[in-house]
């Protein structure tokens, strides 16, 4: 192994500790994570932008700090120069935004989210932006207008969705940390599917000012990282109260790194929950999830058996929810005041028909789908019927998370009922690809805590499988804390991280699949590389 | 071509007319109802927005808190229960003037419910109009549509779009039906209007100008045949933006409906544009009650309690209400029951507020605005207060006369220069060269003259009869063209008549 690899290959923590010990320069860990970018990106395609020269710039200024010592050095955050990629729904300065969308194609934000506010505070070098499905809408990143990410386990298959880009940027050592939003599954889904971890937090815990909004009370950023520890401290560098979010809740950030490193869960309860396993449920999804059942039981947590039975609606409240959510916060791409302006080709020039004309040229299929159907769940003479309904069928799926959380401390599941499909499998199945939510959405319509951890790999085609663990609100620490534990066993029982069995992408390899899309090139060129 | 109209007269004789109105106050707090941006009139096009009120991808609204605070001392004016939990909505629809296509509005959950205002006509009838809410939305960007002849999008080359204004806190005053006023609706129109602007401003929550739009009123109208219960079609104008146009406009109305109704046609339920010039209205776009907004609660924000403590506290803030104050001012003033309600019928009770806190006296003031000011509005066709008479001018103007410089007939004289735009009055009198004749030499020669030629007059006041002292004055004021101080030539007459005065 080189030593670039060796960079590479560690843990944000463990980057942390060598740059406060002064053994590595951050300039050299963000160089070693561009150079592996550069390296493979042009098949994993994870990156619709790679921010060279400001990652580089901060780097370098967190290495000066450290380098002059004194106050200044000591007040530097734990994870200043550490390299992190942000999810192209979250707007940054310097960097287009696309959110996956030709609609808003060059557009560069004139404001920062508030949690990349945060990373500049603690003086994180942001490598880039991270590709997605269109405005976050699928489990795939098939549906990103700049082509889709490949699984770093195995190019030929999806990194899961709508943070496909984050996840496989994780997985395939392109970034030891990076942001994902998640509103369905869109952070544990791809965490799952790529081997990673991945955190939706508390709604609330974690600002969404400056996240490109798909549905506002489901959305929520959050850490991937591929360690139970290094989301944890991600998730404090980003949450905590926001005054420009008046759903950021109030509440001080617990001690998430504390909870992480507690390493036992003795005496805890841990519900499953019947609804989310069994049918349904790739066989090697379920040997992997009872797997972490035994070894949670051995290291002496109570598992008991919890039912939700109105989960059984949440796939369908969310999918009336979310799209009329999205119809609305969609409506501001117009092409009137930023972004794509298409002129009708023929006929008057209203300003009716050039919004009409921008936005059937700049969203896609599925974008196009959920306002139309979102619209339609608004409508006057539906809304009772749809919208109304789903709202209730929200308070339902809360009442069950209650009365759950009352017998156990933490849930858990399988985080996606299969392994990552073949690209293209379920491009022209909507139905096929929203189940593959079915387990990570009820968290969403509760606004309760979740995490994906790997949980081994599936028996019938070696690729990873994720386990959910659910908290109630405002509990993200139990997450850590039994998250933390189920990997340190996890990790005994397979001598290493689970991503050591994961293909190097740089080895010339008979077994590595080739390059299936050519336009991926030209986006790389267009949207990689410094600017 | 005009519409057809019917007179007042006969329109009231064969209908009953129903009224209700809108009323939109731009609230005047510092920041917008949803952004840090600053909340001014008037600078430099989108200059006073950030990227929340551009509506760019990721932002996030932050309710004002002033902004509540305002809404809720408006609803308690108006007498209306204050919701303890409330939310915004969102409404919406594609239009350039809102950035995000949608409005945050209240909906179904306004901030305030339930009140009533009574109105006083200007014979003393006291009329209560029922408030149905009073809810918070931000206002719109503004629109100028170039090119065209009319002004409107509808033919324009292109359209500016200047979003100051976009994320101005408003607070929407919707009245209950009002059934009753028959041929006063105008007059009550135009009287409901003045009292919420004046509730508003006491409030000190809005700047209240009408002229810049900070009141604006939408007046619904629709008349039904004398005894029938259910109402009639209503058309709803838009942009009644002065008091005497909300009368007008009503009255216009009207006279419209009726002609249209009788001539068997329904009356279409569409805004109407009013036009200051032609004073009539015409058909904007139809509206029907069945327009989709696809209203749902807007999931970006926390629904806003206003607990009981919260509002007993902002009550304990609230100015005296307007009915108390009019009678406080009519005892300070002195003015009868008859002098104060025309004052407050000629919308001028403020404006003599103002020129009391000038120094004037009641009186005087009175007499100025009441005998000078109003008549040259009523002929200028503006609302006396916008006749451009500044309190200090009244002031200023009334001294002149007390110090004899010049005397009332002149000091109308100066006025008018005023208005004319011809500087200040000190700066008239020098210019016109209007001064009283203070040397009583010339003025003791015109006595003179006219005690000669009145003999018999003269003879009576030195037999005490003093005042017959007027034909001798008016003699001399003739032989002076005005000029002298009549004070002054009563005294010397009374002097050289050696009679006591």
């Amino acid at each position: 192994m080189t030593e670039n690899n060796e960079l590479i290959r560690s843990s944000a923590a463990t980057l942390a500790g060598k740059l406060a010990a002064r053994e590595v320069s951050a300039v050299e860990v963000t160089q070693a994570h561009l150079d592996r970018i550069a390296a493979v990106d042009g098949r994993v395609h994870a990156f619709l932008h790679v921010n060279t020269d400001e990652a580089l710039a901060v780097a370098a200024e967190v290495d000066a700090i450290r380098a002059a010592g004194g106050a200044a050095a000591q007040e530097l955050h734990a994870l200043a120069g550490v390299p992190i990629a942000v999810k192209d729904l979250i707007v940054t300065v310097g960097q287009p935004t696309t959110a996956g969308s030709k609609i808003l194609e060059g557009w560069h934000s004139p404001y920062d989210a508030t949690v990349v506010k945060r990373l500049r505070a603690a003086k994180m070098p942001i490598l880039g932006k991270t590709n997605l499905d269109e405005f976050a809408m699928g489990s795939s990143t098939e549906h990103s207008a700049f082509g889709p990410t490949h699984n770093p386990w195995d190019l030929d298959r999806i990194p899961g969705g709508s943070g496909g880009g984050s996840a496989a940027a994780v997985a395939a050592f392109e970034a030891p940390l990076a942001l994902g939003t998640d509103t369905g599954g869109s952070i544990r889904q791809p965490g799952a599917v790529t081997g990673t971890v991945g955190v939706k937090p508390t709604y609330g815990g974690v600002s969404r000012y400056g996240a490109i909004a798909m549905a506002s009370s489901l959305d929520q950023i959050g850490p991937v990282s591929r360690t139970v520890l290094d989301s944890a401290l991600l998730h404090q560098v980003i949450g905590g109260h926001d005054p420009h979010d008046s759903t950021s809740l109030p509440d001080p950030l617990e001690d998430l790194v504390a909870a992480a490193s507690i390493g036992n869960v003795r005496g805890m309860k841990i519900g499953i929950i019947k609804e989310l396993h069994g049918e349904g449920y790739q066989t090697g999804v379920e040997n992997r999830f009872n797997e972490s059942l035994e070894l949670l039981k051995g290291a002496g947590a109570e598992i008991v058996e919890v039912s939700c039975p109105n989960f059984k609606y949440a796939l369908g409240a969310y999918y009336l929810i979310m799209p009329s959510e999205a119809s609305s916060n969609l409506a501001k791409f117009d092409g009137v005041r930023y972004g794509l302006r298409v002129l009708p080709e023929d006929g008057p020039m209203t300003i009716e028909r050039v919004m009409g004309a921008t936005r059937a040229a700049g969203f896609g299929d599925e974008v196009k789908r959920r306002i139309i159907l979102g619209t339609y769940a608004l409508s006057a003479g539906y809304y009772d019927a749809y919208y109304g309904s789903a709202q209730k069928v929200r308070t339902l799926i809360q009442r069950d998370f209650d009365a759950a959380f009352a017998k156990a401390d933490v849930l858990i599941s399988p985080t996606a009922p299969t392994t990552a499909f073949k690209l293209g499998e379920k491009l022209n199945d909507p139905l096929a690809m929203y189940l593959n939510d079915v387990a990570t959405i009820p968290a969403n319509m509760a606004g309760v805590p979740g995490l994906s951890l790997p949980g081994g790999l599936a028996d019938e085609d070696g690729l990873p499988v994720g386990v959910q663990l659910l908290a109630p609100a405002r509990q993200d620490a139990r997450l850590y804390r039994v998250g933390a534990v189920l990997e340190s066993l996890l990790e005994a029982q397979w001598g290493g991280p689970l991503l050591d069995k994961a293909p190097s992408l740089t080895d010339p390899s008979p077994a590595a699949p080739a390059l299936t899309d050519p336009a991926l090139n030209d986006t790389v060129a267009s949207h990689g590389g410094s600017h | 071509m005009p519409d057809a109209t019917l007179s007042f007269e006969e329109a009231m004789e064969k209908y009953d007319p129903v009224l209700g109105f809108e009323v939109h106050v731009e609230l005047n707090t510092e920041t917008k109802m949803f952004s840090s941006a600053p909340n001014v009139f008037g600078d430099e096009p989108n200059t006073n927005v950030n990227e929340v009120d551009l509506g760019m991808p990721g932002v996030l609204p932050v309710v004002n808190r002033t902004a509540i605070e305002s809404s809720i001392k408006i609803g308690l004016a108006l007498n209306c229960k204050i919701a303890e939990k409330c939310r915004f909505a969102r409404k919406n629809y594609f239009y350039p003037d809102t950035p995000k296509n949608f409005q945050t509005s209240q909906y179904d959950e306004p901030i305030a419910y339930d009140g009533y205002l009574d109105i006083e006509l200007s014979d003393g009838t006291v009329f209560r109009v029922e408030i149905e809410r009073a809810h918070m939305e931000e206002d719109a960007g503004k629109l100028t549509h170039m090119g065209g002849a009319t002004g409107r999008i509808q033919g324009a080359d292109y359209s500016l779009v200047d979003y100051n204004r976009s994320g101005v806190p408003l607070v929407e005053i919707v009245t209950k039906p009002i059934e009753g006023a028959g041929s006063r609706a105008p007059e009550l129109a135009k009287a409901y209007v003045a009292a919420v602007r004046e509730i508003v401003k006491n409030l000190g929550v809005s700047d209240a100008k009408m002229e810049r739009g900070n009141v604006r009123c939408d007046a619904n109208v629709s008349l039904r045949p004398h005894g029938r219960e259910r109402f009639g079609i209503r058309s709803e104008t838009k942009n009644v933006n002065s008091l005497r146009a909300v009368e007008h406009a009503v009255h216009y109305e009207i006279r419209r409906h009726a002609a249209v109704l009788d001539s068997g046609e329904p009356v279409i339920q569409e805004t109407r544009h009013w036009h200051e010039d032609t004073r009539s209205t015409t058909s904007g776009r139809p509206k029907s009650d069945a327009d989709d907004y696809r209203y749902f609660p807007e999931p970006d924000l926390v629904p806003i309690v206003a607990s009981r403590e919260w509002v007993e506290e902002l009550r304990a803030t609230l100015p005296e209400p307007p009915a108390a104050r009019r009678k406080r001012l009519q005892a300070d003033w002195g003015y009868s029951d008859l002098e104060f309600r025309d004052v407050v019928n000629a919308g001028v009770m403020d404006e003599i507020e103002e020129t009391i806190a000038a120094g004037a006296t009641a009186t005087v003031a009175r007499k100025w605005w009441m005998g000078e000011i109003v008549g040259r509005a009523k002929i200028a066709d503006v609302d006396p207060g916008q006749l451009g008479v500044a309190p200090a001018t009244i002031v200023e103007l009334n001294t002149m006369v007390e110090d004899g410089k010049i005397n009332n007939k002149m000091a109308t004289e100066v006025l008018d220069g005023v208005l004319a735009g011809e500087g200040t009055p000190a700066e008239i009198v020098a210019k016109r060269g209007l001064a009283v004749v203070s040397d009583d030499g010339p003025l003791l020669e015109a006595i003179d003259a006219a005690l000669a030629a009145q003999p018999g007059v003269a003879d009576k006041i030195r037999g005490g009869k003093v005042q017959a002292i007027g034909a001798i004055v008016g003699a001399v004021m003739k032989a002076t063209r005005g000029q002298a101080d009549a004070g002054r030539v009563k005294e010397l007459i009374l002097q050289r008549l050696g009679v006591e005065g």
